[in-house]
């Protein structure tokens, strides 16, 4: 298939140019075009919401991410040069990484076909969640303590992110101050895109109990839809020590751990969701999440405080 | 009819696939950042456009016609004020 | 008349494609970015083509996902070129 062939060459020539490239920009670019060649990729192999976490996170936020702290490094150089490894170690992590790939790719080659799956017996069971998106599924109820433990990591990441901060600032505000802009197309944009973003966001989180969506894709969506608003100087951040923030942050793991606690009391054990209850529990537990997610992703781009509150 | 709308729609979408070639042609071929950036933007809104518009005759709900405009609108919107941010930064 | 979808999708996929020289090159940038925005467009374009000719469902809201982060990027990549300073 001429598509196919042509999504896995450009990824291949994307992946190779942002090795390759000498400046820091110019492989953040390398890497966002990578991401997007990916997304066209997961669509192709059939996984939809993969190819939307992808194009949110993938090619958007961990684009922007690295764009702010290329920023940041322009200042240290020395620091950067005394951090870079050596030519031999570069060399020796490419054949590790290399070996690896190669490993991979033979395991799904010599896969029998039709290849082993558990597909039919967790397509049989969705009715028991009242849910429509198998991948739903296996994150909030096969998995559902990987996914608990995933959110409590973004908490943790957030955290390793204001540990940089010099300790006079800890409490402080994160990012420069972004002059308001009152005129000009950045106006315009930062003012229109948020309502209209907030709306799709907020209808992939809810809409992926039964179609490709969820928490991360929405979450990330609403963190952008923020950050448009803040590069703008219309939405500050607020003060890392606010309890508000703090609040919002944990509230999604919390309402979590919550209701999985509450399964060892009136269901079967350590998140284990009542037969009844399972799909308004879970609604609860993603829309929480959501919330959270945004925030963390918010949060980390935003990067360490560096201003006083 | 709907054989016939739909390989209208194949043209359609066709043109717009012409004019992301034309943009590309412009990137690449044009002397200097501002040209870049003028085919570049014609190219992003004129392609999309067209191929929303081919898609008309495949959809199958209200919903599922109307969202590539949607998606055509955002790109035009961020198009624009991305080439108009660049420009004034070219002509520094 | 999904293999023709296909097809298109796959001669706007070769043109945008073809934009990535412009990466590779630059030199400014601003072409660069300019080059990622041509990729993302088109990108949206065979989502869109995708999802008429595939049925699948979620294709739409990923092409509207693109559209939305695709924004943001380039315009966080001109702010911060201009925070990194005058070249």
């Amino acid at each position: 298939m001429i598509l196919d062939a042509l999504i896995a060459g450009l990824v291949l020539v994307a992946a190779g140019w942002t090795l390759a490239a000498r400046d820091a920009f110019a492989a953040v670019i390398g890497f966002v075009c990578f991401g997007l060649l990916l997304t066209l990729a997961w669509a192709r192999l059939g996984a939809v919401d993969v190819a939307l976490t992808e194009a949110a996170i993938g090619a958007g936020a961990t684009g922007i991410l690295l764009l702010f702290a290329v920023v940041r490094l322009r200042g240290g150089t020395e620091e950067v040069a005394a951090a870079t490894p050596s030519p031999p170690q570069r060399i020796a992590a490419g054949l590790l990484a290399a070996a690896i790939g190669i490993a991979l790719a033979l395991a799904v080659m010599l896969l029998p076909d039709p290849a082993p799956s558990l597909a039919a017996p967790a397509m049989a069971e969705l009715p028991a969640f009242g849910l429509g998106n198998p991948v739903a599924a296996v994150l909030m109820g096969y998995r559902g303590l990987d996914t608990l433990l995933e959110s409590v990591v973004l908490v943790f990441a957030v955290l390793a992110i204001w540990s940089m901060a010099p300790d006079r600032r800890w409490g402080g505000v994160p990012g420069p101050r972004f002059p308001r802009a009152e005129h000009g197309p950045l106006s315009l944009m930062a003012r229109l895109l948020p309502p209209i973003g907030i709306v799709i966001g907020i209808h992939l989180a809810w809409a992926g109990a039964d179609a490709p969506g969820g928490k991360f894709q929405g979450g990330t969506v609403l963190a952008a839809m923020w950050l448009l608003a803040w590069v703008a100087g219309l939405a500050q951040a607020p003060a890392i020590a606010s309890r508000r923030l703090r609040l919002v942050l944990v509230a999604g793991p919390l309402v979590f751990l919550a209701v999985g606690l509450a399964g060892m009391l009136v269901a079967d054990g350590f998140l284990a969701y009542p037969p009844a209850f399972a799909k308004p529990l879970i609604v609860l537990i993603e829309a929480a999440m959501t919330l959270s997610v945004a925030a963390a992703l918010a949060l980390l781009i935003a990067g360490p405080p560096e201003r006083a509150a | 009819m709907s054989m016939l709308l739909q390989l209208l729609g194949l043209l359609v979408i066709a043109a717009g696939a012409a004019c992301f070639a034309l943009g590309t042609i412009g990137l690449l071929r044009f002397p200097d950042t501002l040209s870049r950036l003028h085919a570049l933007t014609k190219a992003d809104s004129l392609g999309l456009g067209l191929v929303a518009l081919g898609l008309l005759p495949f959809a199958e709900s209200l919903g599922e016609a109307l969202l590539p405009f949607l998606a055509w609108g955002l790109v035009l919107l961020s198009g624009a004020t991305t080439a108009q941010l660049i420009a004034e930064r070219a002509r520094r | 008349m999904a293999e023709a979808l296909l097809l298109l999708a796959a001669l706007i996929l070769a043109a945008v494609g073809l934009g990535l020289w412009r990466v590779l090159r630059g030199p400014d940038p601003a072409d660069r970015l300019m080059a990622a925005q041509l990729l993302s467009t088109g990108g949206i374009a065979v989502l869109l083509i995708l999802a008429a000719a595939t049925r699948a469902a979620g294709l739409q809201e990923t092409a509207l996902v693109l559209a939305l982060l695709g924004g943001l990027v380039s315009v966080a990549f001109v702010l911060a070129a201009r925070l990194a300073g005058p070249r």
